[in-house]
């Protein structure tokens, strides 16, 4: 009796709160997302009341339409802030994984007592803030920044390049920001890979590239998938980054839904700009979820 | 993997890593600086720092964030801490499905999504919105990051044991709290920390969800990062840095400690 109340105690307490904080705002968004702007500006005032009987709620239900979104539809902008940051996020996930992966590799191979300090020190920089750690490219990439000074004094360039406020200054943010999350699901699938396997292959004649990408590279896939989406996912919804290191020019989703909703007060807008956004990224998320739920099963 | 570390992974382990912490570096260094020009260097010099503590906009908005911080990453421990022990141990029960989705859409989730839905859920049901909502939000997205540490601690951990535990008697409650507890113990206050360094980092989520007198740290940083790169904001920083690496280090060498307490024993 007991055993039973506290087994359902402890599913209860955390599901209920998901529900009410996670589940029910998105539902929110969505009723918004179909209202006209009268009813979604400030000041707004709650529209549903448990008083109102169904005939109420039924009459409010059938005044919703997709008027918001074919606003979107009609509106370049917000098709090209889709587009852009699709592109911007896949550009930095590739990027992210030509630096990331070498720096598993690397990690993954370095002599035992080496490799637990490693770790650390990938995992330090992501306790750090993340606003931080953007603002701090800014000093290094403006005009008369860091890195065009050490340019000039080496002699490479003859102008300062211009880097900060456009889409360059972007990739480099995000890429610097998300290493971490490339770098650690690829590791522990490279620790945990079998040296015997690039041995064997080594011996049935293969050369030592060719072994790398037959053996390691294959066997390394679903570290690779992991930390891609969790590069890709966020950096589609970033906002800090565009807004602190890209410039006018930069067009970001996350950015255009901020804008929309602080300097246009445009509720209604910005919850269509959110829906549409969550529909892109629902197949990456459930994605990732499923493989979140097999390394689960498989111990860990 | 054996180890033969070859020139080529010990170099792409030094430039990745300058990559990661050159920026951090010069960040630290330039709040040093003598000069308000964040990128010339006039001689050493703290005097940044003692300006710091005489704003009192800063100091206000450092005391929010500290405490919704704490208060955020205590709750979401316990419900993550709940919610990884309903994941791992209860593979069956209705609504499983939905509960799981829950927990890691937030992992990924655009915080521009999480917060503006949550403000809006806040203003539907006429929450006044200030330092409550903030703590609110930073508890919801928090909880299911404990939950995903709790629970790689939870897989590993010996059911057997609980489970003599209330064969001798012991009501499930007490088992939990004196057998499973005391072993996941590390897993649940590296998600402590966890959940306090990331409600100590929100800007996007609190932006939307706070209101008037709750302005946090990285609110503040981020208004005047928009003006502009000032040492000012490099001696705030480097103050975060500091507290947060600190944190981080003592977890890290307690856990090491118990380790090897553990494999004398």
């Amino acid at each position: 009796m007991m055993r039973a109340l506290t087994n359902r105690l402890v599913i209860l307490i955390p599901y209920v709160w998901l529900l009410f904080f996670f589940l029910l705002p998105f539902l929110i968004v969505l009723r918004i997302s179909l209202s006209d702007l009268e009813y979604g500006a400030p000041p707004y005032t709650p529209q549903f009341s448990f008083s109102d009987g169904w005939s109420v709620i039924w009459e409010k239900l059938s005044a919703l339409d997709f008027e918001n979104f074919s606003f979107l539809a009609s509106d370049s902008l917000y098709i090209n802030s889709y587009l852009s940051s699709l592109q911007i996020a896949l550009v930095s996930t590739f990027l992210t994984l030509l630096l990331g992966f070498p720096l598993a590799y690397g990690m993954a191979r370095a002599p035992d007592g080496v490799r637990p300090i490693l770790l650390m020190l990938v995992i330090l920089p992501f306790w750090t803030s993340f606003l931080i750690r953007v603002y701090a490219w800014i000093g290094i990439l403006k005009q008369e920044g860091l890195l065009n000074q050490l340019l000039l004094w080496l002699g490479v360039i003859d102008a300062p390049l211009e880097i900060l406020s456009t889409n360059k200054a972007v990739y480099i943010g995000i890429v610097y920001s998300y290493l971490p999350f490339m770098v650690l699901p690829i590791y522990s699938t490279l620790e945990k890979l079998d040296e015997s396997l690039v041995e064997a292959a080594r011996d049935l004649g293969c050369t030592r590239i060719g072994a790398f990408w037959k053996v390691t590279a294959r066997l390394a896939v679903p570290g690779i998938m992991a930390g891609c989406l969790l590069v890709f996912i966020p950096a589609v919804g970033e906002f800090v980054i565009p807004d602190l290191l890209g410039g006018s020019g930069t067009l970001m989703i996350g950015k255009t839904l901020w804008t929309e909703f602080f300097n246009n007060s445009d509720w209604t807008v910005a919850s269509a700009i959110a829906i549409i956004l969550l529909i892109v990224l629902v197949v990456p998320i459930v994605w990732f979820q499923n493989a979140q739920a097999k390394a689960t099963e498989a111990g860990g | 993997m054996t180890a033969r570390w070859s020139w080529f992974n010990i170099s792409s382990v030094v430039v990745g890593f300058a990559f990661l912490y050159l920026p951090i570096v010069l960040l630290i260094v330039y709040s040093f600086n003598e000069s308000r020009l964040v990128t010339v260097w006039a001689g050493f010099s703290t005097k940044w720092y003692s300006e710091l503590f005489q704003n009192q906009g800063i100091l206000d908005a450092a005391w929010v964030t500290v405490r919704v911080a704490f208060i955020s990453a205590s709750v979401a421990t316990v419900l993550g801490t709940l919610a990884a022990v309903a994941l791992v141990r209860y593979t069956r029960f209705r609504g499983r499905t939905v509960f799981t989705g829950m927990v890691y859409a937030p992992l990924v989730m655009p915080e521009v999504i999480t917060g503006l839905s949550l403000l809006l859920l806040f203003v539907a049901i006429n929450f006044a919105r200030g330092f409550w909502t903030v703590t609110l939000a930073h508890i919801t997205f928090s909880l299911c990051f404990v939950a995903v540490v709790v629970q790689s601690r939870l897989v590993s951990f010996d059911k057997s044991l609980e489970e003599a535990a209330m064969d001798l008697g012991c009501p499930p409650f007490q088992a939990f709290m004196k057998v499973t507890l005391p072993v996941i113990f590390p897993a649940v206050i590296s998600g402590w920390m966890l959940a306090f360094t990331l409600s100590l980092d929100d800007l996007v989520i609190a932006s939307f969800t706070s209101g008037p007198g709750a302005t946090t740290l990285p609110m503040k940083i981020y208004s005047q990062v928009r003006l502009g790169v000032t040492p000012e904001i490099n001696a705030v920083c480097t103050i975060l840095i500091a507290i947060v690496t600190t944190g981080v280090l003592i977890a890290a060498l307690l856990q090491k400690r118990r380790a090897f307490l553990g494999n004398n024993e």
